[in-house]
């Protein structure tokens, strides 16, 4: 493990660690932070796929959702424990993106992206669609709260749960990031042709890599729907793929530190424009073509350029 | 009577009604250095483009040691044993030198997604062994202090090498080099002969396109010859210099007097 | 209404909004000839053309036909303005960037569109007639035969653009190989601002034309920027005659789908021909396989 991981994931613990002390209690702050997690958990796996092996996915807010159904249904409508429901979502979620991923991997660029698009879309309707199941438009309610010992699991213990989980995965995918299996994903990037070349199966390593980023989905919306024990298709919408796709990218795709970084920020945003509800898409539109056109390395690597260039001119 | 690497029979490759390999039959003796000549569009790089599974034959056969390889994947021939570099270079540009080279194990090692990620010891042991390969050939050729450099801050004589190092580190029974020279002063090509000679030693059979003739000449084994895809000539570098048809090929026809 | 009936009315209404996957796919195969990018802002051109059309109409109250222009003109600079301030800069930035970035201008002028417009959808009067017409037993809005004959008009101003004209054929050269155009002195950065303002252009036209059936509100993009994709790769990406009648094959299936199966999942229909057209064979139906994989994306 490299150092700066280690001190970073050190920090993260004990800001985590200590911050229901820090935020006085304040369940808002608490569950801002629950969101950040979950939200960051979905954007490692989608950052691996995009940063590490640079393929494309717009329809991730389906496999969120996949995850959070199944616990949720599971659990609310036929009485299923938490943990196989939740096991259930991470199977169905990579199942489904096998069979979906074998295809569309195959694609270039644009089509790619377009068929997750596509994708994701379906599942919306079929979220929609399929009310008996899933409670249509208007939802699906009455999730239980996950217990421990015949104690609900909420506020600061929970804000632990989803961190612990999170950091777990981190070092997961540190461990990949950090292997011949991470290499091998860059060298894709890099140049898919060289990499079949050398040996590298790309097709195969694409395909696990985002089974792995939809199994990460699934997990944090299991995570989500125990949580807020009410959701509704319209936070596994479009829009939402595109928040997860802003993260990695507004955040720096190139390491997975960016996309966690992204996904604290974009969080974050919505909070700061809930009175300006009217502002709401366009701010989303100008952020990431600002990001974009400016910082395409995204903010992370923006900032630490900066911070070099600061520290050259000034320690001379 | 030294064993056959490479095979090629009756190889054909066509693009729409281009031709640009027509009726190859050829084969590659263990450990020679063999050479693929031939005026530019003759179909050099489609041919190893061929033999390395990134395009399908229309038609005709190849085998390495006696295994047929038309229908495989690139990457299963490179498990086979058949390393490539490329023309216009592919290294990764988003990784260190090292790095680069390191990607070149991958396909004599095992660790999957699970091992990894879960950093069992057997995963460990075979990164430590995967970083001191690498190392290795690139000291082999000469790179050692460039190891932590990002690929592409080389120089384009150390890239092309740097090219070589990745593909010696996949442990290739045949390595084919495609135009190594090109853009190498001539310092550099000596150097680059005298590593294709030691590539030899180590028992790895080595084919060559190349355009620098001074360096074909001197250290090839036998030379082929191709025009429009056919092969015009084969055989030791005297003969090839000295062959009527390979000389018209080059210059062109001369007028009847 | 006996089966006949229905199919006749299912058929009208597939071909109602045919006409706009066809228009809508006609921007695709047109931008995408001359630079090779998917615009995923497609459907917004659309949108902005129906809202900003209702803008003039109903709130400007400027008569129809004047109206229908300014706005098809208002867009087509919306259309060359992304062009030149998002496009044209990152040029030379990577597939996923591109990607992104119609993207971002996408979502920004659905921002734009909410922050004016709200939410809620609007309506426009039909062009003419305000009474629905029977035709062959079934009940045809009025709208429907302006939407078909513009659309046709449309069309076959595209044909005789590409086929006919200089500047359509030069279009064509550009995305085929730019250094080549730009070496026989054709201006490549102008043609790919010109595709984007065409293809704006057409967007705004289907949006003006399809608002008065079915309304238009600000996020009626993104499905339908689907759909005409769907249409588009189904005709052979770049091949205008095949967006075309795709793009009514692909309105006729929906609304066949919709009529006779279930409503509920008649935007599921388009998405899965997408999907299966891309899967199986994206060259679509009237492309060459080798000349879709030539073609860099």
């Amino acid at each position: 493990m490299k150092r700066d991981d280690l001190y970073t994931i050190l920090c993260i613990l004990i800001t985590v660690g200590l911050f229901p002390w820090l935020a006085g209690g304040n369940q808002y702050f608490i569950s801002l932070l629950i969101f950040m997690g979950i939200n960051g958990i979905i954007v490692m796996g989608l950052g691996m796929l995009m940063g590490y092996a640079g393929q494309i996915s717009l329809g991730h807010a389906a496999f969120f959702g996949i995850g959070a159904y199944s616990s949720g249904i599971l659990t609310a409508k036929y009485a299923f424990h938490p943990f196989p429901a939740f096991f259930i979502g991470v199977l169905l979620s990579a199942i489904i993106a096998f069979l979906v991923g074998k295809p569309t991997l195959r694609l270039k660029g644009h089509y790619m992206a377009v068929a997750t698009l596509g994708f994701g879309e379906i599942l919306f309707i079929v979220f929609n669609e399929l009310s008996p199941l899933t409670g249509g438009p208007s939802g699906l309610s009455g999730i239980p709260s996950l217990t421990f010992l015949g104690h609900p699991i909420e506020g600061a213990i929970y804000l632990y749960l989803v961190w612990g989980f999170l950091l777990l995965l981190l070092l997961f995918s540190l461990n990949v990031i950090n292997s011949r299996v991470g290499r091998a994903l860059r060298a894709i990037h890099g140049s898919e042709l060289a990499a079949n070349a050398m040996g590298v199966d790309a097709s195969r390593y694409k395909l696990q890599v985002f089974i792995l980023s939809a199994m990460y989905a699934s997990m944090a919306g299991s995570l989500y729907a125990h949580f807020v024990t009410f959701i509704s298709p319209s936070s596994f919408s479009f829009m939402f793929s595109i928040l997860l796709l802003m993260m990695v990218v507004v955040g720096g795709a190139e390491t997975i530190w960016g996309s966690l970084l992204g996904a604290m920020l974009l969080t974050l945003l919505p909070e700061y424009l809930r009175g300006l509800e009217d502002f709401e898409v366009l701010a989303y539109g100008a952020i990431l073509m600002v990001v974009l056109l400016f910082m395409p390395q995204g903010i992370l690597e923006g900032v630490r350029k900066l911070f070099f260039r600061k520290i050259k001119v000034g320690g001379l | 009577m030294s064993e056959e690497v490479l095979k090629v029979q009756g190889l054909q490759k066509s693009f729409g009604g281009l031709r640009a390999i027509d009726s190859l039959d050829f084969m590659v003796a263990e450990q020679q250095i063999k050479s693929i000549i031939g005026p530019n569009g003759a179909g050099k790089t489609t041919l190893f483009n061929l033999i390395t599974g990134i395009l399908p034959p229309t038609a005709g056969t190849f085998e390495f040691k006696g295994r047929p390889l038309r229908g495989m994947k690139a990457h299963e021939i490179a498990r086979l044993g058949i390393s490539r570099t490329f023309q216009n270079l592919e290294l990764f540009a988003n990784m260190t030198a090292l790095e680069n080279v390191m990607v070149g194990r991958h396909v004599r090692t095992l660790a999957g997604i699970f091992k990894a990620g879960l950093r069992l010891p057997g995963m460990r042991r075979e990164e430590r062994e995967i970083r001191e390969k690498a190392m290795e050939e690139l000291r082999f050729l000469g790179l050692e202090n460039k190891a932590l450099m990002n690929a592409t801050s080389l120089p384009l004589g150390e890239q092309k090498l740097l090219e070589i190092a990745r593909a010696l580190a996949t442990q290739p029974k045949l390595l084919l080099l495609d135009e190594p020279a090109a853009g190498l002063n001539m310092r550099e090509a000596e150097k680059l002969a005298e590593t294709i000679i030691k590539i030899r030693q180590r028992e790895i059979t080595v084919m060559l396109v190349e355009h620098d003739m001074s360096l074909v000449m001197d250290i090839s084994d036998e030379v082929l010859v191709l025009n429009y895809g056919k092969k015009i000539a084969e055989g030791p570098p005297g003969d090839i210099q000295r062959n009527r048809q390979v000389i018209a090929a080059y210059l062109g026809e001369e007028a009847d007097a | 209404m006996t089966l006949t009936n229905q199919l006749i009315q299912f058929l009208f209404t597939g071909l109602t909004v045919g006409s706009i996957y066809a228009l809508v796919a006609l921007g695709f195969s047109m931008i995408y000839n001359s630079t090779t990018i998917i615009n995923l802002a497609q459907g917004e051109f659309v949108m902005l053309g129906g809202l900003i059309m209702v803008f003039f109409t109903m709130v400007l109250k400027i008569p129809m036909i004047l109206g229908f222009a300014l706005t098809v003109i208002g867009v087509t600079l919306v259309g060359a303005l992304f062009e030149r301030l998002a496009i044209h800069p990152l040029k030379r930035a990577s597939l996923i960037t591109l990607i992104i970035i119609t993207l971002a201008g996408s979502i920004l002028f659905r921002g734009v569109a909410m922050f004016l417009w709200g939410k809620d959808p609007y309506a426009l009067p039909p062009f003419s007639g305000r009474s629905p017409v029977q035709f062959w037993g079934a009940t045809i809005q009025y709208q429907i035969f302006w939407i078909l004959g513009i659309t046709v008009l449309v069309v076959f101003g595209i044909w005789f653009f590409f086929n006919r004209t200089l500047m359509g054929k030069a279009m064509a050269a550009c995305a085929f190989n730019p250094l080549a155009a730009r070496l026989v002195g054709i201006n490549v950065r102008k043609m790919v601002l010109f595709s984007f303002g065409l293809s704006a252009a057409f967007g705004a036209i289907a949006g003006a034309i399809i608002t008065p059936i079915t309304l238009m509100e600000y996020d009626r993009g993104p499905l339908l920027a689907l759909k005409g994709f769907a249409a588009a790769v189904l005709g052979g990406l770049g091949s205008g005659a095949g967006s075309v009648v795709a793009g009514f094959i692909i309105g006729i299936l929906e609304s066949l789908g919709a009529g006779l199966i279930s409503s509920g999942y008649k935007d599921a229909i388009a998405l899965v021909v997408l999907l299966v057209i891309l899967w199986v064979k994206p060259s679509g139906l009237f492309g060459s396989a080798e000349e879709s994989q030539l073609k860099k994306f």
